[in-house]
């Protein structure tokens, strides 16, 4: 079956429009919440949406996601049945695409062929490892491939000249951090985009997507002319921490000023 | 090492993109420097004219009689520069810091020790320095946050977690990604990814190339055994090093078994953890079956890390070393007894090694050698061994 990832751009590409790509912890407020929210984004604007599967330790995070990844494990004793479980939920009722971000150990110790057998049995488009760099994909690569899933790469402003090598062969899309740091929602980006993705585009050859620090409307729009598409995490996960169990409408809400700034 | 960065299957270079090419940077600087004759001359001057190396190997020769087994050498790294052999690997990341032309140098600490010893190297060559401790941390090792503080360092707490030494590790990462491209992480241990592993040992061994030089002065042979204490494990690394070859000569490492492995409350990772990737490495964890890091616990901040380095943990799986549990309890009173045998304080992260070599003399005989690695003083743990055992020293 053809990943449907790539279905989901080239639909995109022939109506002239750029994706949205939305991100939340599951198990944040509970996986009821997680569900509803998951339903209400891609009914919002949303094309493609992230799932994170909370660690214990997640040093890419900022202080956002590292709070709701601890609300998750601590409050809702989060486990990754538990995510296998919500995503099943989900492709009951959606057919968007659906990414796993997770770290490595996340994925190492439930067993790297289970795990992936598994993605491949329910539906699951692709992951995203934050620690896990080009140079180590070998690690999950022939399980991740056997099954069809896509490993999405990441390359940031700190890339430099590796840029080029990843760009090349990225699959799905090639996640375009927008600036070095963390995650969480910035006021002013200071790094040379107009540079950065020159060096992206050159080298690209699949569809590529801006994340880190997008909080709202006006941003992403910014964001979305440089690229094929805008990732938003921290701003959405941030709704859960205000607004708890009534998140929901906030973060559809959220959503559509994210959709309405990026088709401008 | 069969291909870079790895130890059989283990190791690697496990991090966020973000940080990857500062690490190819450091690889590539630590590479081209590690052979460079005027780095290494540079470097061994100041283990000598700064460090005060080499260290004693002091013969033991009451605790020798006590225990009835073994002769019992011990390796003074407590009389090292700052107190510890964190010095010898500071001095040589910062020296390599300073070549890279990197100004800002920032570490993570648990007891304090490295934090001390980074600290103290950023004086001399004036750097800024930066030091993540968590917030337990910086309570039951005060005497050595102040330290940093006169040696000019900002000590940042770290309230995330468990307010322990891998929480601080992961802010240092995340300081790290943040100011990429004008900050070097300085590792305190044999951990992280690569080259941190191999170059943190490189800068170690010369507590096991003394040893060795020394032993054969004093008694004209190898020794039987060697033993040190295990955190992420840069101490035993650093004396087993050069005594790996020598198939006759036993290692062992001892780390933390808390309250008793039994409990669930402890930091031994080699008697009780699984494989994993964390910390940008592939190596042995204390984690739950989903791959959630586990909470640990110690006596000894320095000891009290969920993970061990992956040169370590390739020793335990091709059985090169052995490694044992001490409690707190046997370690707190293994520090009082070289305090009362030997009239020295140990570190009461040393204590642990202390412990193991109480328990294995007296299976060694009279004619065999041991050589014991105090990797630190125990001044800093006086306050909280006094706590231990029931006496306020404040009053």
């Amino acid at each position: 079956m053809r990943n449907r990832i790539d279905a989901k751009f080239e639909e995109l590409k022939n109506a002239g429009k750029k994706a949205l790509i939305t991100y939340i912890v599951a198990g944040d407020g509970g996986m009821e919440l997680t569900e509803q929210a998951v339903l209400g984004m891609l009914e919002n604007g949303a094309d493609i949406v992230e799932i994170g599967v909370p660690f214990s330790d997640p040093i890419a995070e900022g202080e956002v996601i590292q709070e709701a990844s601890l609300r998750a494990l601590r409050d809702h004793h989060t486990t990754l049945q538990g995510v296998f479980g919500l995503v099943e939920r989900l492709r009951q009722k959606t057919d968007s695409p659906l990414l796993l971000m997770l770290y490595a150990n996340t994925i190492f110790r439930s067993g790297t062929d289970a795990f992936f057998a598994k993605c491949r049995t329910l539906g699951i488009d692709g992951v995203i490892v934050p620690d896990l760099p080009f140079e180590e994909h070998d690690e999950f690569r022939a399980a991740a491939e056997a099954n069809g899933i896509y490993n999405i790469s990441l390359v940031t402003p700190a890339s430099h000249g590796r840029i080029a090598k990843i760009a090349a062969a990225a699959e799905g899309f090639l996640y375009c951090v927008s600036s070095v740091g963390v995650t969480g929602m910035r006021d002013k980006f200071t790094t040379d985009l107009d540079s950065f993705f020159h060096d992206v585009s050159a080298a690209a050859k699949v569809p590529y997507c801006v994340g880190f620090g997008i909080r709202d409307g006006e941003a992403a729009g910014k964001m979305a002319a440089y690229c094929d598409g805008v990732i938003v995490g921290s701003a959405v996960v941030n709704q859960v921490a205000v607004h708890g169990q009534d998140a929901v409408p906030h973060i559809e809400a959220l959503c559509r000023d994210l959709r309405a700034g990026i088709d401008g | 090492m069969d291909k870079i960065g790895r130890f059989g299957d283990l190791g690697g270079q496990y991090v966020p993109e973000t940080v990857m090419n500062a690490v190819t940077e450091l690889q590539e600087a630590y590479d081209r420097y590690k052979n460079d004759p005027q780095f290494l001359a540079e470097l061994h001057e100041l283990y000598r004219n700064y460090a005060f190396r080499p260290s004693l190997l002091y013969y033991a020769e009451k605790m020798t009689r006590d225990l009835g087994g073994p002769k019992i050498y011990i390796k003074r790294e407590d009389l090292n520069h700052t107190g510890s052999h964190k010095i010898n690997n500071a001095l040589g990341q910062v020296l390599l810091a300073k070549h890279m032309g990197k100004k800002r140098i920032i570490a993570e600490t648990g007891a304090g020790q490295h934090g001390v010893a980074t600290a103290t190297i950023c004086a001399y060559f004036d750097m800024e320095c930066e030091v993540y401790m968590g917030r337990e941390d910086m309570e039951r090792q005060a005497l050595n946050v102040y330290r940093m503080e006169l040696l000019g360092a900002k000590v940042t707490g770290v309230d995330s977690g468990t307010a322990t030494l891998k929480d601080a590790i992961n802010e240092a990462m995340r300081d790290w990604a943040t100011n990429i491209e004008t900050t070097f992480y300085c590792i305190g241990s044999v951990m992280g990814p690569h080259p941190y592993p191999t170059m943190v040992r490189d800068f170690q061994k010369i507590i096991g190339e003394e040893a060795k030089a020394q032993i054969l002065e004093a008694e004209g042979r190898l020794p039987d055994c060697v033993v040190a204490c295990v955190g992420g494990g840069s101490n035993a690394m650093g004396i087993f090093y050069d005594f790996i070859g020598d198939k006759s000569v036993r290692l062992v490492g001892a780390e933390a078994a808390g309250r008793g492995i039994e409990t669930g409350e402890h930091a031994a990772t080699v008697s009780k953890g699984s494989l994993g990737i964390f910390h940008g490495m592939k190596s042995l964890f204390l984690q739950n079956d989903e791959g959630q890091i586990a909470p640990v616990f110690s006596i000894s901040a320095g000891l009290d890390y969920p993970g061990i380095g992956p040169e370590h943990a390739h020793l335990h799986e091709t059985g090169r070393a052995d490694y044992v549990a001490v409690t707190d309890e046997e370690a707190v009173q293994a520090f009082e007894y070289l305090s009362k045998t030997e009239g020295i304080i140990p570190a009461i992260e040393s204590a642990h090694a202390v412990a193991a070599a109480r328990r294995i003399a007296p299976t060694m005989g009279k004619d065999q050698i041991m050589i014991i690695n105090l990797s630190g003083r125990g001044d800093k743990d006086v306050q909280q061994i006094a706590r231990y055992r029931g006496v306020d020293i404040n009053a």
